[in-house]
């Protein structure tokens, strides 16, 4: 068996939920507090991966990442970045595509704390980003452990956008889904079974952890 | 040392309600702010730290302007360097009580503070267990105990002790009273405890719908302007009973069962379950020393 494609999912998955942390941990924190009118449209934005279809996702983002357009073409030409049929392209997908399996627990997180937490933290002097570090994510490690799995999760299991801004290029944008579709496709039935037993068990044992951690955490908290 | 002029409208569950305060408060002084709940007073607080903007007025405290509308003034809580304890402790859950009092030290300042506090809050048995596992009495020391290690100047309490039993409530306030000398504090305390601020303040406020409707020290508000020479308790009937031509009453009064007579024709209005209310003259009831 060929595991290029499980690593490579592997990979992406790492890579996703690694760079989605740490641009899900500013937006939840805006989203918690912020008063702001735009907070709605934000908000919408941000859970559009959780309804839109996969396929539509990944067409707009191949028109709007094609060189033959102009903000493709300026990725191209001045950041040398191009971003469809490739692995960075991948990556930037996957992390609009789950952005909302991260975003949405470390907010709900955040909002459950009472505000007199952040607030005690304040009047001693500390800035919000100070506090948002020492004081608020330490007392939300389950939240930011279900966005972590459920991120990483969601990025293995994708399928629509990868192949419609990935393509099937061996070691670059052939992940496990793709290449069971590919066995499929090519009738080859066992190969296509090997690589979806693979990310059965992964995604279990992922999941299998993480309730065992919620659950020790909750025996100690009681 | 605090002078506070200050308009706000808040929306309580009532509806608006129109906060407008203006106070001065002297340095060193232990102030108690009353009133129901809704009547602002943790407002008042939360004004004072930075955590709620007023709509127009001014701060100024120690000759230092906090906050002035005109002026379009507003020191941020960080810099406004006081102490505050919330009712409900707001303790940070994934540090241990040292850690609690660690996190609050300054960059630099020297840990003798910590060691001062614990030893004189007695949290040393606690020091390395975390909040969580906490009685509301230690939680509430703890909280004391971290309001203090930037050795502030003014010391906000927010019902500091209305989650408490009578008993550690009682011990809790001796403490109080300790570092409010100790650390020359000026505290303003929130309290709907009677006892408790005639214990405590040098001054008491009472807050009513969003303005000061009383303000003095306990003496002139419970003592002089109210003294009548008598005093009364209300009670519930608990039984009636008759003996011979004496009607004997038996009332929960407070904590207490307590058994007086009544007149027979009082005894016919009552029935077990009434409020009543037992009044003493002052020449007439037996004093004795606990």
């Amino acid at each position: 068996m060929n595991w290029q494609p499980i690593i490579l999912t592997l990979e992406l998955a790492l890579i996703t939920t690694a760079l989605l942390l740490l641009v899900a941990i500013p937006l939840a924190n805006w989203l918690a507090y912020s008063k702001s009118k735009t907070k709605p449209i934000i908000e919408a934005l941000v859970s559009m991966p959780l309804v839109l279809p996969p396929t539509v996702l990944g067409f707009y983002l191949l028109i709007a990442f094609s060189p033959n357009n102009a903000f493709g073409e300026w990725l191209d030409q001045s950041l040398g970045l191009r971003l469809i049929f490739s692995f960075e392209g991948l990556v930037f997908a996957s992390m609009i595509y789950s952005l909302p399996f991260m975003v949405q627990p470390i907010q709900a997180g955040l909002t459950a704390l009472p505000s007199n937490m952040k607030e005690s933290s304040y009047v001693l002097g500390y800035s919000k980003t100070t506090t948002l570090f020492k004081v608020l994510l330490p007392n939300i490690k389950a939240s930011l452990l279900s966005g972590i799995v459920l991120a990483f999760a969601h990025t293995i299991g994708e399928f629509g956008v990868v192949l419609m801004i990935g393509g099937n290029i061996p070691g670059v944008t052939k992940v496990a889904s793709i290449a069971i579709y590919d066995e499929v496709e090519s009738l080859n039935y066992s190969a296509a079974n090997q690589y979806a037993l693979v990310l059965l068990l992964i995604t279990f044992s992922i999941l299998v952890t993480v309730y065992i951690i919620n659950h020790r955490n909750k025996q100690r908290t009681a | 040392m605090i002078e506070l002029k200050v308009r706000k409208t808040l929306l309580s569950h009532q509806g608006k309600m129109e906060l407008d305060v203006d106070l001065q408060i002297g340095k060193g002084d232990f102030v108690v702010v009353g009133g129901k709940s809704g009547a602002g007073k943790t407002s008042l607080l939360r004004m004072l730290a930075g955590l709620l903007n007023p709509d127009s007025g001014t701060i100024k405290v120690a000759d230092k302007t906090w906050f002035d509308k005109g002026q379009k003034l507003n020191l941020s809580p960080q810099q406004r360097q006081l102490g505050f304890v919330f009712q409900d402790f707001a303790l940070f859950p994934n540090m241990t009580v040292r850690q609690n009092l660690e996190y609050a030290l300054k960059k630099g300042a020297s840990t003798n503070i910590i060691d001062e506090l614990i030893d004189m809050m007695e949290l040393g048995e606690l020091e390395s267990r975390k909040p969580d596992t906490l009685s509301g009495g230690q939680k509430q020391r703890v909280a004391l105990a971290r309001s203090l290690v930037q050795k502030p100047k003014i010391l906000l309490l927010d019902e500091p002790l209305s989650a408490l039993d009578p008993e550690i409530r009682a011990k809790l306030q001796d403490y109080l009273s300790k570092i409010h000398k100790a650390f020359e504090l000026t505290t303003i305390m929130v309290s709907h405890d009677i006892t408790e601020a005639i214990k405590l303040a040098d001054r008491m406020i009472e807050l009513d719908n969003g303005s000061v409707t009383k303000s003095g020290t306990p003496a002139q508000l419970f003592g002089d302007a109210k003294l009548s020479g008598k005093f009364q308790f209300t009670g519930i009937v608990l039984t009636i009973e008759s003996q011979d031509f004496l009607n004997i009453l038996s009332l929960v009064v407070g904590k207490e069962v307590v058994r007086v007579v009544v007149d027979e024709s009082e005894a016919k209005k009552l029935s077990p379950g009434d409020k009543v209310i037992v009044a003493s003259k002052a020449f007439n009831p037996i004093i004795k020393k606990l």
